[in-house]
């Protein structure tokens, strides 16, 4: 194994050792965006408008302008974000240092508690427990909280509204401070379309992911998808937002790195030999 | 009576207008049926009642005209069917009824004659309503309304009646689209789309709408061009009538409100909705203007009165409406060829949550909803409904710089 360490990463992935695994939803302007109280600011939804296609605008091209909030779709969560993280050093997306953006991630399941009850809160406990069949939760990863949420395709059941407000699973304060301060976690993701449960304001404090986290200089990635898909460890996330001055959060594609079978070749990889012979079909048609 | 279904093997005809041209003297005939009035020139000076219009009294030849309502009472002389004409509109509808009235105010006139009228001599009721050209034209009716008198032949050809007709309502989450989903039910409406954004966020009695046997529930967000285009391909070519419910509607002149989100917001929905809209839509519409008795007629916009003159204290709206008006004039523009005639309503505060802290009177919802219908059935493009509405058009009209200094002052 004298090989370079990159190297060795290369050989994985196109041997397929190495799996890469989408954690983003398409962003789309049927993708519900979050609900706020109509007198205050909103997100944008994404919206996208046709500059040209292949016709008198452009003649030979097709692109695109798009609108959406620095909070639309699967998205990144910087500490600026909320009040408590507003005088950290290094605290958008612009002064993040690059070094996060690359993490370990522990996926904790939660899928049978938030389809019995959409309410569901994660707990100190609960994370407790799930170090004694896994391992402790290391310092610096990302706290992925599986759901299945991502699942529910209509947007009204991903929305879940009623008249008291949005029903979605999340931490309660406890697991929040256990995971910052006994753990170290880089940030909190979730499937939903926040970190925080939907009826978190009704915690103390309100919205403790998004209070305590980003008050503790920590990120959120919210509105995941695919985390069926990962193990419960060993996992390492890419989350890279934007890089936006003084963001406080931007759309970005997430991909996981998993463990894959040995010499499986990756589904979509580009290799020499199948670029060769995509040439070959090319000449025969 | 329903007009036959259309043969779908034979070619769509293609819209052709009324003689359209008008002096400009002879525009304020038109400019009365536009707003839903029968207005006539009088003399200042000896008090003859005149028509056709003309730049001097035809008795006395002073200048010193005045515009003024006619009740339109008269006696129908005599009557003609006509079956030839050079003109290409009337020629593809033959035949046509003309009759000569005298009005009691005076002046004698050729007017359409509504097949319900006896023959003469008999009383009638000449109205001035706008016809496809979107110019006024008369037409007498009978001088009491008869059963099911909407559905004459030649006045459905000025009216816009949403009996039988496929209607669009862009916006049917609000409590004016429930209202209006229900009064063009009433109206005798074939189908109705009932519009809906943001479908997570629920409001009272939309639900029940969808069973109503005429409605169809059609996701419609003005603010996704693709979205927009979607529906259009779907049902565009066989809406009749498009009403564009979608409102966006804040409450903060320029000083209460930090920023321009909510003034985009406005904007997205009130302006660049209804161009979306017109964008995707419009070219069907134009295709269908002559499509039998059930063609595609009519395109509404609800406005606002706040697009005439500002009222600050819901000035980034009014601006919004204002642009939507702008914008409603060009569709009118293009759209007039076609014989789509658009329709603009400018009703005073509706009675929601936008306007909680306005003092009454504030229009109902389905009062509006009932104006809407009215203006559909009638020949009218430009409505003003409630009594707020009402007063501000008329101090608009009398002096536009009083009203923007009386908005100023609050008053």
């Amino acid at each position: 194994m004298s090989e370079p360490v990159l190297a060795q990463l290369v050989a994985a992935l196109i041997g397929g050792r190495i799996r890469i695994v989408d954690l983003t939803q398409t962003l789309s302007p049927d993708f519900p965006q979050i609900v706020l109280p109509p007198e205050m600011g909103q997100a944008w939804p994404f919206r996208v408008e046709e500059a040209s296609r292949y016709d008198e605008r452009g003649p030979g091209w097709y692109w695109n302008n798009f609108s959406c909030g620095e909070h639309t779709g699967t998205h990144f969560d910087a500490p600026i974000h909320w009040i408590s993280g507003r005088h950290l050093p290094d605290n958008s997306t612009d002064t993040i240092p690059v070094a996060h953006f690359v993490a370990p991630a522990c996926v904790i399941d939660c899928s049978r508690q938030a389809a019995a009850d959409a309410d569901f809160l994660l707990t100190a406990d609960f994370l407790r427990q799930w170090e004694k069949t896994n391992s402790r939760i290391p310092s610096g990863s990302w706290l992925l909280m599986r759901t299945d949420w991502s699942k529910r395709t209509d947007p009204v059941a991903y929305q879940n509204l009623d008249s008291t407000g949005q029903h979605t699973p999340g931490p309660d304060t406890d697991a929040v401070r256990f995971l910052i301060e006994e753990r170290g976690v880089l940030g909190f993701g979730s499937e939903a379309i926040g970190t925080d449960a939907g009826q978190a304001f009704h915690l103390k404090p309100p919205y403790p992911c998004h209070y305590l986290m980003h008050g503790s200089g920590r990120y959120g990635l919210q509105c995941l998808t695919n985390l069926d898909l990962l193990p419960a460890t060993g996992a390492v996330v890419i989350a890279a937002p934007l890089k936006i001055k003084e963001g406080s959060g931007s759309p970005l594609r997430v991909i996981a790195l998993v463990p894959g079978p040995a010499d499986t070749p990756q589904p979509g990889r580009r290799t020499a030999a199948k670029d060769k012979k995509s040439r070959v079909e090319k000449k025969r048609r | 009576m329903r007009p036959p279904r259309k043969n779908p093997i034979l070619r769509t005809r293609v819209p052709t207008l009324p003689p359209s041209v008008r002096s400009r003297v002879a525009l304020g005939l038109t400019a009365a049926a536009a707003r839903g009035s029968f207005e006539l020139q009088v003399c200042r000076d000896c008090g003859t009642v005149q028509y056709p219009p003309r730049e001097s009294c035809r008795v006395c030849l002073s200048l010193r005209l005045d515009w003024h309502v006619q009740d339109g009472a008269g006696e129908l002389l005599s009557e003609t069917m006509l079956r030839h004409s050079n003109e290409l509109f009337y020629r593809e509808r033959m035949p046509w009824r003309l009759g000569m009235v005298r009005l009691d105010c005076g002046p004698v006139l050729v007017a359409h004659l509504h097949g319900d009228c006896a023959p003469a001599p008999s009383r009638v009721r000449v109205r001035s309503a706008l016809d496809r050209a979107g110019q006024a034209a008369l037409m007498a009716m009978p001088e009491k309304d008869t059963p099911n008198m909407a559905d004459d032949r030649q006045l459905r050809e000025m009216t816009c009646d949403p009996k039988f007709r496929k209607v669009l309502i862009t916006d049917a989450k609000t409590p004016l689209g429930h209202a209006l989903v229900e009064a063009i039910v009433a109206a005798g409406a074939d189908l109705v789309w009932a519009g809906y954004a943001e479908p997570w966020k629920k409001t009272a009695g939309f639900d029940q709408l969808a069973s109503i046997p005429q409605v169809a529930l059609l996701p419609l967000d003005l603010t996704n061009s693709r979205a927009v285009k979607d529906a259009a391909g779907e049902i565009g070519g066989r809406v009749d009538i498009l009403i564009n419910t979608a409102d966006h509607h804040r409450n903060y002149g320029i000083a209460a409100r930090n920023g321009v989100e909510v003034a985009r917001a406005e904007m997205d929905v009130n302006y660049f909705g209804l161009l979306r809209l017109a964008q995707e839509f419009a070219p069907a519409l134009r295709g269908r203007g002559a499509d039998g008795q059930s063609s595609a007629v009519a395109w509404v916009n609800l406005l606002s009165i706040f697009a005439l003159s500002n009222f600050p204290p819901h000035g980034t709206y009014s601006a919004s409406k204002a642009a939507a008006l702008s914008l409603a004039q060009c569709l009118r523009a293009e759209l007039g060829p076609a014989g789509v005639r658009v329709i603009n309503v400018f009703p005073g505060p509706i009675d929601d949550e936008w306007n909680q802290l306005l003092p009454p009177p504030k229009i109902a919802p389905a009062r509006l909803a009932s104006d809407i219908v009215h203006a559909l059935r009638g020949g009218v493009e430009d409505v003003y409904p409630g009594d707020i509405a009402e007063d501000w058009l008329a101090r608009w009209r009398d002096n536009p710089k009083a009203l923007e200094r009386e908005l100023a002052a609050g008053t």
